[in-house]
């Protein structure tokens, strides 16, 4: 087998062959560049989806507030574009030329100095990928190391993601407030607003995204991962073995961040705007759910939740806007209480058994993994295995930090 | 910033702004009350206590118009009495059903509770939409809590305000009561602390959940019918107080209904106070950050309960 292969496994191959074909051929063959746009869009949540994969799924930390993430790589990248789209000659009929619009309406007469660096491409992609890992590995640090966990953590950044929600609101002169950064033009003066731009962005997108997933394939696959799953598990075997606990979880917390970041640079590059819709705590939660209609241990489950789910919204709210809040409620009791290993466990459970008795042995393996520990399913979730002890300490969760 | 202010002004600036604080600080805590019993006794974290609340509203605004349409007009001032015991009958009745229908499956996993009930308060929200339309209601006031008092001739407080406080007042010192002293309570105590041993001893442990759980509940319908003595009432109203009230919770450390208290009381001042100088937005910010602040440097709270675990 070849390296690549060493950590990807024939199984798992297979399955990534068959998401990049549904990607890259059969999406773009298959629909107009709107609707694929579209899709491009919703992809741009399975960063957030696989993201939460790895901290929530693997890691058993979940965040409630990975629309921060999201959204800081999405203002990064509007910055950066809006700064390009509000040159003097287009800013010319403003009273101070040369600075975004929103800033003139509100009186402002000069670029603030945060906004200032991302004159720069360069900067402003390491801050897409720098800035929220920064921001994620504050948050960790000061919880982790005080072995705050579970629905603690959980409140906390729901609570980081309303705050940001409203700071983004009340700022209006410098973040372009409840419209958020809009009428992005041109990146490098490349419009990006043409049809053809926009195809070649989803392809952009498309790569990104696998770039990710064999990212967090080897995350998964190393050691780190293993030991993650174990901490999951049993925090304080862990512990005792000899393990900084909190540094994996920080670590694990940082992608996280910084993978959901990638997601909303390239939302904000198809879609053209970025408002603070998208950090808040409503939107934090509904990507818990991608995550969780995908599989909360699936890496490529991220990918489909994220389809499903939007393209659901999508059809829905243009037909019955009134059923969607009622399907999305029925999808989290129903995933959370008939199927928690989402998709990926449905697929296990049901439908490759169901292959099987059609497809010739020798391909056995598309279908399935042998070795049942790779498999999506291959953990129960973790409270379904919860220890004995956890359940003694229910309410010792909730004096969790008392040491 | 204080300069263009008399010293009198100033005083009866901060004394209104700390009586709207106390109004806040009213919210809070009812709303509060029941989420610390959920929360912090039961370690449920139940994201449609919001909406529980804003059914409690919704009942209120029922009876006050059954009350307007079918019954003489003298008794229509005690609407309220009757619409607030219809709240909490109803709300702890839903609070009941869900705990037997979704949350006793989900008690090994709280981060799965959370996601559940987040499920159910999309879809109470919508029933709401559909039922009494998207537009915000309002209940007419009884006569007797229009208008406001004047203490002095520069500070008056609304009397709505004041019925709202003694409520709050009251409604907590009979849970303080109620879970020091009686049966239920006790025995609600035992099962947190230790619920084999709990069971051992006789306790029906799954009795005592569904009722702590339906409690909690009734007790947001109250705070609902409460809130709609000084605010109207929308399908996402729960929404806008959920990520507080669960900070005022954690914040007071979440298994001890005095740090409740204390936490709601410093929360609500704090904002308010600040509301006057500053924006509302930012003042909601920096006592947000300020208590996530807090709450990462000292994550047991205010007031933490020591267990041994």
């Amino acid at each position: 087998m070849n390296k690549v292969g060493s950590f990807i496994g024939r199984y798992q191959l297979s399955h990534f062959i068959i998401l990049a074909l549904l990607i890259f051929v059969v999406m773009p063959l298959a629909l107009d560049s709107f609707r694929l746009n579209m899709v491009g869009k919703y992809l741009t949540y399975a960063f957030v989806a696989l993201g939460l994969v790895l901290c929530w799924g693997y890691g058993g930390i979940l965040s409630l507030g990975q629309g921060v993430f999201f959204g800081i790589g999405g203002y990064c990248m509007a910055m950066f574009l809006k700064l390009e789209a509000s040159s003097p000659e287009n800013t010319a009929i403003q009273s101070t030329p040369g600075i975004p619009d929103f800033m003139d309406w509100n009186q402002l007469t000069e670029l603030p100095w945060f906004w200032v660096p991302f004159q720069s491409f360069t900067f402003t992609i390491f801050a897409i990928l720098i800035l929220p890992a920064a921001f994620a590995f504050i948050i960790a640090v000061a919880m982790f190391k005080r072995r705050v966990g579970g629905v603690y953590f959980a409140i906390i950044t729901q609570a980081i993601a309303a705050i940001l929600t409203i700071l983004i609101i009340g700022q209006q002169g410098y973040t372009g407030g409840v419209n958020g950064i809009t009428d992005l033009r041109t990146l490098h003066g490349w419009d990006i607003r043409t049809d053809e731009a926009k195809t070649i962005l989803y392809f952009v997108n498309g790569l990104l995204l696998f770039g990710c997933l064999f990212v967090a394939r080897y995350i998964i696959k190393s050691k780190l991962g293993r030991l993650l799953v174990a901490m999951r598990e049993r925090e304080d075997r862990v512990r005792f073995s000899g393990y900084d606990v909190s540094a994996f979880k920080i670590f694990i917390f940082c992608a996280a961040a910084t993978i959901s970041a990638i997601g909303g640079a390239m939302f904000t590059l198809q879609v053209g705007f970025m408002s603070p819709t998208f950090v808040g705590t409503g939107p934090s939660i509904e990507m818990v759910i991608f995550c969780a209609l995908g599989g909360r241990l699936a890496i490529l489950g991220a990918v489909y939740g994220a389809l499903v789910v939007n393209w659901a919204k999508t059809s829905f709210s243009e037909s019955f806007p009134e059923l969607w809040l009622f399907a999305m409620g029925a999808l989290f009791i129903g995933v959370v209480m008939a199927f928690p290993n989402g998709l990926a466990g449905l697929y296990q459970t049901y439908i490759a058994p169901w292959l099987q008795k059609y497809v010739p042995e020798k391909f056995h393996w598309i279908i399935t993994n042998r070795n049942p520990e790779e498999s999506g399913a291959e953990i129960a979730v973790a409270g379904e295995t919860a220890s004995e002890d956890e359940k003694k300490s229910k309410a010792g969760e909730l004096s969790h930090a008392g040491n | 910033m204080f300069a263009d202010y008399s010293m009198a002004e100033l005083t009866s600036i901060f004394a209104m702004q700390g009586f709207a604080g106390l109004i806040l600080f009213s919210v809070f805590v009812l709303m509060a009350l029941g989420l610390a019993i959920i929360f912090g006794q039961m370690g449920v974290i139940n994201m449609a206590h919001g909406e529980f609340m804003i059914l409690g509203a919704y009942v209120t605004y029922l009876t006050s118009n059954v009350f307007s349409a079918y019954l003489p007009e003298s008794i229509y001032g005690s609407y309220f009495f009757i619409a607030m015991i219809l709240a909490f009958f109803i709300t702890g009745a839903l609070g009941a059903l869900v705990e037997w229908s979704i949350i006793r499956h989900l008690y090994k996993r709280p981060l799965d509770t959370l996601l559940a009930t987040w499920g159910l308060s999309l879809i109470m929200q919508q029933i709401y939409r559909s039922v009494f339309g998207a537009r915000e209601v309002g209940v007419t006031l009884p006569d007797w809590l229009m208008g406001s008092y004047a203490i002095t001739d520069m500070i008056e407080v609304p009397i709505n305000g004041i019925f709202v406080m003694v409520l709050t007042i009251v409604i907590t010192i009979a849970v303080a009561l109620m879970m020091q002293r009686s049966r239920l309570g006790k025995q609600t105590r035992a099962v947190v602390q230790n619920r084999p041993m709990a069971a051992a001893v006789g306790i029906n442990t799954e009795k005592v959940d569904r009722l702590t759980f339906a409690l909690g509940c009734g007790i947001a319908g109250i705070a609902g019918s409460a809130f709609t003595m000084i605010g109207s009432t929308g399908p996402t109203a729960g929404q806008l107080y959920i990520v507080d009230t669960f900070l005022v919770v954690v914040f007071g450390g979440a298994s001890s209904l005095i740090g409740t208290v204390a936490s709601a009381f410093t929360i609500s001042q704090a904002q308010s106070t600040m509301e006057f100088f500053l924006s509302g937005s930012m003042a909601k910010v920096l006592t947000l950050l300020t208590v996530v602040i807090i709450l990462m440097l000292r994550p047991e709270g205010l007031f933490s309960l020591k267990m041994r675990r």
